[in-house]
C-alpha cells in the first residue's frame, strides 16, 4: 500500500503525462496529438464516443500499443513501454472491460497467472485474501470462476491489479456490467484508492457517474482531445455535446399507443443450457401485446443470450406451446419458419452473429431475408432484390458506407447496427426481438435506432428489447422486467420502474423483501 | 528491426488473385534448388516439366485427360471446404466409384447388354462414391468424429477392396494372372471425342460440372448456405441454415463427383479395373481446390496446371532420369506455399524499426 504520509512535494507534477501522443493505423489516426495530464490523488475521466480513441489511448499508456509519434512521461521522465509488464513494473495497473479469466480455474489460480513474479502460490492466496478484505471486496480464493457473478469476476480483476500496488489504475467501463448498487460499492473503493494517493483513469460514457465521481474529465472526439474540464461544473448535456460535437437528437417519447392483442406469449419456458457453464432458463412467462415495448434488464450472462436463442428458434423447445407468436405455437419451429410467421430478430453480436463479417451487405440482407421475401425464387437468388434491400435500408436508416455494397466488417459499429436493425424493421415484422440494440453504438445512431423501435411499436408490432443499459430501457420501454440467474421477474410499468427497484432485481432480490437489499451485491 | 504480420482492414482482393501466382513462383524457385542439388540443370528441368508438354498435340490431349478427374474431384472438395467440412478421402471415393461401376461392366461382360451399360456404370459409380463419403460425414454429425481422420482412413479400405477384387473374384481368366479385370466391352467404355485421340467424354462432363458449380455457388440459395456456413457458422445458424445438413450434402456431392470420375477413368483411359488406376488424383485434387481458390473457374485452371506437372514429371523421368516422386514433392511444396501465401490476403508484412516487442491488444 502507498503510505498516505505527508503531502508529496511533487504534487504539482503530473504522475503521468502524454505529449502529442499519436497513433496511426494506415491512413487512420486513432489518436491525434493527444495531451493529457493525470495527477496523484485524482480520478480522471476519459470520455468519448465509440471510436473516439479512448481504447487506443489507454492501450498506449498500458504498453499494449506503441505510439507512432509523441511521448509518454511517467513522473516527469519520458518512458517507452515495451509491453504491459513494463507498465506494471512502473506502477500502472489496468482493469479491462472484457475480463481475461479462465472459467475452470479458481480465483487464486487466475490471480497467480496474471502476476509476473515468482511468489509462491500459497503466499499469493494469502495476500489476495488480505487485499480483498482490506478493500472490502470479498472474494473466496478457492472458488472457480465459472461459479461467480460478473460483479465478482470484476472484483478479481481489480484485486489482481491492486496486488501489484499500482500508483496509477486504469478502469475501462467498469460499471457496464454492474447493477446500480454494485456500482455504488465500486465507487467507495475508488474513493479510497484516491485517498491513498493513487491516480485513477476512469473510462466511461455514463455522464452522471462521471459527474459524481471524477475530479477532471478529458474528452476525446475523432481521435483528438476536445477539452479538459471539471465534470462537476458541467451539465450532462454540455458533456454530451462535447463528446458528440453536436446536439443529440432527443428520442420522441412514444405517443399514446393503443395496445392490441397479445402477439408474443411465452408460457413457463424452461430450458437446460446448451453449453458448459451456460444459464438454465427457469419458468419464464410473459405476454407482449401489439403496440408495446417490453424491456428486459439485467447484468450480462444471466440468461439473456439463452432466452434470445429460444425465442428466435436457434434452439428449439420440445413443447410447442411454450412460445406463441401471433396465436401460433412455435416452440419447435425453426428460425426460418418463425420469420415466415412475421417474427424478426436482432442478436447482440452484430459481427459474426447478426452478419457474416466478410460477406457483402447484399448477401447479409439475404441471410435473414431469404425466409420471407422475393429474394429467392425456385432456389435462385434474386440479386436485384437483395441490393434493393441494401439501398432501402441505407436510405431509411442513414447507413454511411464507402460504396454501395461493401463487406459488413468494413462498416463502423453504429452504421452496421443501423443496417442490421433496419434490415429487420423494413420487413415490417409483427414481433421484433432485439438484444442490446445500441451496444457500442455512437449517440447519433443510437437515437435513430431507438426511434425506429418506438415507431415500429406505434405501428402495431410487439417489440422485445433486452438491454444492459437501464437508461435506454427507461427511455423506450413501456414495461421493464429483469433477468437474474435464468429467472424473469414480473414486468414493472415504466412509471413504477425506478433505478433502485430495477437494481435490486438485477442483484437477485425480489421486491417484497427489500430489507434483504444488502445481500444483493454479495 | 523486426518483421511482423499486420492485420489488414479489409481482405485484399488483389492478393486473393495474385497469391496462387506467388505460390507457383516460390515453388519454381524451390524446385530449381532441388534440381541443382540432384545435379540437374534447373532451367532444362523446368523446361521439360512445364514447357515441353505444351508443344505437342498428344501431350496437350493427355493434359486434358489427366485434368479431368482432378477438376471434377476438386470441384466437389471445394464445396466441402467452403462449408468447413474436411473431406480428405476423395481418393477412396474415387476408387469405390471405380469398383462399383466396374461391377456392372464385369457382370455384363460378353452378354448382349445394350447401351444402358455405360450410363448405369456412371450412376453406380457416383452413387457408390456418395454413399462412401457419407460414412465419415455421418460419423461427424452423429458422433463428432473427426471427418479428416475417418475419410482418410477409408481410402485404404477402398484401396484394399479393389486389390482383393482384381486379384480374386474379378480377375481376368485370360490375363496371365495379372491382377486386372478383362478389358471392358465397347458398351461399357467412355467414348473418345476425337477418333483416334485420347480426349474423352469425361472431359466434357468435367466442364459441365464446373459450370454447374459456378451457378450453384454464385446464383442459388444452397450455394449461399454453403458459403455462409463456412465463413460465419453462427451467422449461418441465425440465418436458419443447418450446418450438419450441409456437411452431409457437400460430402455426398463431393463423393459422387469423385466416384463418377473414378468410373470414368476406369471405363475411359484405363479400359479395365486394376490396382494403381489413380496416381493420387484424390490427394492432388486437394491442392487443385486450394490453388484454384475454391472457385470453379480457378479450379479448372489449377487442374490443368497440376495435370501438366504429371505429364512433365513423366517426361522428366524419361529424358532426364529425374525420379517420378519429384512430381509429388513439387505438388506438396506447392500446397505449402499456397496456404502460406493465403495469409497475405488478411495480413501484410511490416517492418518495425525499433527493438520494441509488439503485442496485440487484449482489451
Amino acid at each position: 500500500m502507498l503510505s498516505p504520509g505527508p503531502a508529496d512535494p511533487h504534487q504539482t507534477q503530473p504522475l503521468l503525462q502524454t505529449v502529442g501522443l499519436t497513433k496511426r493505423y494506415g491512413d487512420f489516426l486513432a489518436n491525434d496529438a493527444v495531451d493529457i495530464e493525470i495527477f496523484p490523488r485524482e480520478i480522471h475521466a476519459l470520455l468519448g464516443e465509440n471510436g473516439a480513441g479512448k481504447s487506443t489511448l489507454v492501450k498506449t499508456i498500458y504498453g499494449l500499443v506503441q505510439p507512432s509519434a509523441g511521448e509518454l512521461r511517467w513522473q516527469g521522465a519520458p518512458v517507452k513501454l515495451s509491453g504491459p509488464a513494463e507498465a506494471r513494473s512502473l506502477g500502472i495497473g489496468m482493469v479491462f472491460q472484457h475480463f481475461s479469466l479462465f472459467d475452470n480455474l479458481t480465483v487464486a489460480e487466475n490471480v497467480a497467472l496474471g502476476l509476473d513474479g515468482k511468489e509462491p502460490f500459497k503466499a499469493i492466496s494469502e495476500r489476495l485474501a488480505d487485499v480483498a478484505r482490506d478493500y472490502g471486496l470479498p472474494l473466496d480464493p478457492k472458488r472457480e470462476v465459472w461459479q461467480l457473478s460478473v460483479g465478482e469476476r470484476q472484483r478479481i480483476e481489480i484485486v489482481r491489479a491492486l496486488m501489484q500496488n499500482p500508483k496509477f489504475l486504469i478502469l475501462d467501463e467498469p460499471t457496464a456490467v454492474l447493477t446500480p448498487q454494485e456500482a455504488d460499492q465500486l465507487f467507495v473503493v475508488l474513493e479510497r484508492l484516491k485517498a491513498e494517493g493513487r491516480a485513477i483513469l476512469y473510462i466511461s460514457h455514463k455522464l452522471d457517474e462521471v459527474k459524481r465521481l471524477c475530479d477532471t474529465a478529458t474528452i476525446l472526439r475523432g481521435g483528438r482531445k476536445v477539452a479538459t474540464c471539471n465534470p462537476k461544473s458541467e451539465t450532462a448535456a454540455s458533456l454530451a455535446r462535447m463528446m458528440v460535437g453536436a446536439e443529440i437528437k432527443e428520442v420522441k417519447p412514444p405517443a399514446e399507443r393503443r395496445t392490441t392483442v397479445p402477439r408474443l406469449v411465452v408460457n413457463d419456458l424452461t430450458l437446460a443450457p446448451a453449453e458448459l457453464h451456460g444459464v438454465r432458463l427457469q419458468n419464464i412467462s410473459f405476454e407482449l401485446k401489439g403496440g408495446e415495448i417490453l424491456g428486459i434488464a439485467g447484468v450480462a450472462g444471466n440468461g439473456q443470450d439463452e432466452l434470445f436463442a429460444a425465442l428466435s428458434g436457434e434452439r428449439l423447445v420440445k413443447e410447442p406451446g411454450t412460445i406463441i407468436i401471433d396465436g401460433l405455437a412455435c416452440g419447435n419451429l425453426s428460425i426460418t419458419q418463425r420469420r415466415k410467421m412475421g417474427a424478426a430478430f436482432v442478436p447482440e453480436e452484430r459481427l459474426g452473429h447478426g452478419t457474416a463479417p466478410r460477406m457483402r451487405l447484399s448477401e447479409n440482407a439475404l441471410l435473414t431475408g431469404h425466409a420471407a421475401s422475393d429474394m429467392v425464387r425456385h432456389g435462385f437468388i434474386n440479386a436485384a432484390a437483395t441490393l434493393r434491400t441494401v439501398d432501402r435500408t441505407t436510405e431509411t436508416f442513414d447507413v454511411r458506407k464507402a460504396k454501395r455494397d461493401p463487406e459488413a466488417a468494413s462498416l463502423s459499429g453504429g452504421n452496421l447496427q443501423k443496417f442490421v436493425v433496419g434490415r429487420e424493421i423494413l420487413r415490417t415484422p409483427a414481433v421484433l426481438i432485439v438484444n442490446q440494440p445500441t451496444w457500442g453504438v455512437d449517440a447519433g445512431a443510437a437515437a435513430i435506432i431507438r426511434q425506429a423501435l418506438i415507431d415500429l411499436a406505434s405501428a402495431g408490432a410487439a417489440v422485445l428489447v433486452t438491454s444492459q443499459d437501464l437508461d435506454e430501457l427507461m427511455e423506450i420501454a413501456d414495461r421493464i422486467a429483469v433477468m437474474f440467474h435464468g429467472h424473469l421477474s414480473p414486468a414493472l410499468p415504466r412509471a413504477e420502474a425506478t433505478r433502485e427497484k430495477l437494481g435490486l432485481l438485477m442483484g437477485g432480490a425480489s421486491l417484497d423483501q427489500k430489507e434483504a437489499a444488502h445481500a444483493a451485491g454479495a | 528491426m523486426q518483421l511482423v504480420l499486420e492485420k489488414r482492414a479489409e481482405r485484399s482482393r488483389t492478393i486473393a488473385l495474385v497469391s496462387p501466382l506467388i505460390a507457383i513462383g516460390l515453388t519454381l524457385v524451390t524446385m530449381s534448388v532441388l534440381f541443382a542439388v540432384l545435379g540437374k540443370n534447373p532451367l532444362t528441368a523446368l523446361g521439360v516439366y512445364f514447357i515441353a508438354p505444351l508443344t505437342d498435340g498428344y501431350s496437350l490431349q493427355e493434359i486434358a485427360v489427366k485434368a479431368t478427374p482432378l477438376v471434377m474431384i476438386a470441384i466437389g472438395l471445394s464445396l466441402c471446404y467452403l462449408a468447413n467440412a474436411w473431406n480428405i478421402g476423395a481418393e477412396g471415393q474415387f476408387l469405390i466409384g471405380a469398383v462399383a461401376g466396374s461391377w456392372i461392366a464385369v457382370k455384363t461382360q460378353g452378354t448382349e447388354a445394350g447401351h444402358w451399360v455405360l450410363p448405369a456404370m456412371l450412376v453406380a459409380g457416383a452413387a457408390a462414391g456418395a454413399l462412401y463419403a457419407l460414412i465419415p460425414a455421418l460419423c461427424r454429425v452423429k458422433f463428432g468424429a473427426s471427418e479428416i481422420l475417418t475419410s482418410l482412413m477409408l481410402v485404404y479400405v477402398a484401396d484394399l477392396l479393389l486389390d482383393y477384387l482384381v486379384r480374386g473374384p474379378w480377375r481376368d481368366p485370360a490375363g496371365f494372372n495379372f491382377p486386372t479385370t478383362a478389358e471392358f466391352d465397347p458398351v461399357a467404355t467412355v467414348p473418345v471425342l476425337i477418333e483416334g485421340g485420347r480426349l474423352h467424354l469425361g472431359s466434357l462432363i468435367a466442364l459441365i460440372v464446373v459450370a454447374g458449380a459456378f451457378v450453384l455457388l454464385d446464383r442459388t440459395i444452397k450455394g449461399f448456405e454453403i458459403r455462409v456456413v463456412g465463413v460465419a457458422p453462427r451467422a449461418a445458424r441465425f440465418g436458419g441454415f443447418n450446418a450438419n445438413q450441409l456437411v452431409l450434402l457437400t460430402f455426398a456431392v463431393s463423393g459422387a463427383l469423385a466416384g463418377l470420375s473414378g468410373i470414368i477413368e476406369v471405363a475411359g483411359p484405363v479400359g479395365h479395373l486394376q490396382p494403381g488406376i489413380s496416381p493420387g488424383y484424390g490427394f492432388t485434387a486437394i491442392i487443385v481446390a486450394f490453388l484454384g481458390r475454391l472457385n470453379p473457374i480457378g479450379i479448372l485452371i489449377a487442374g490443368l496446371f497440376l495435370a501438366l506437372t504429371f505429364i512433365g514429371g513423366e517426361q522428366a523421368q524419361i529424358t532426364m532420369k529425374i525420379p517420378l516422386d519429384v512430381t509429388k514433392v513439387f505438388q506438396g511444396i506447392l500446397l505449402f506455399y499456397v496456404l502460406a501465401c493465403d495469409s497475405l490476403i488478411l495480413y501484410r508484412f511490416k517492418l518495425i524499426f525499433t527493438s520494441r516487442q509488439v503485442q496485440s491488444g487484449a482489451g
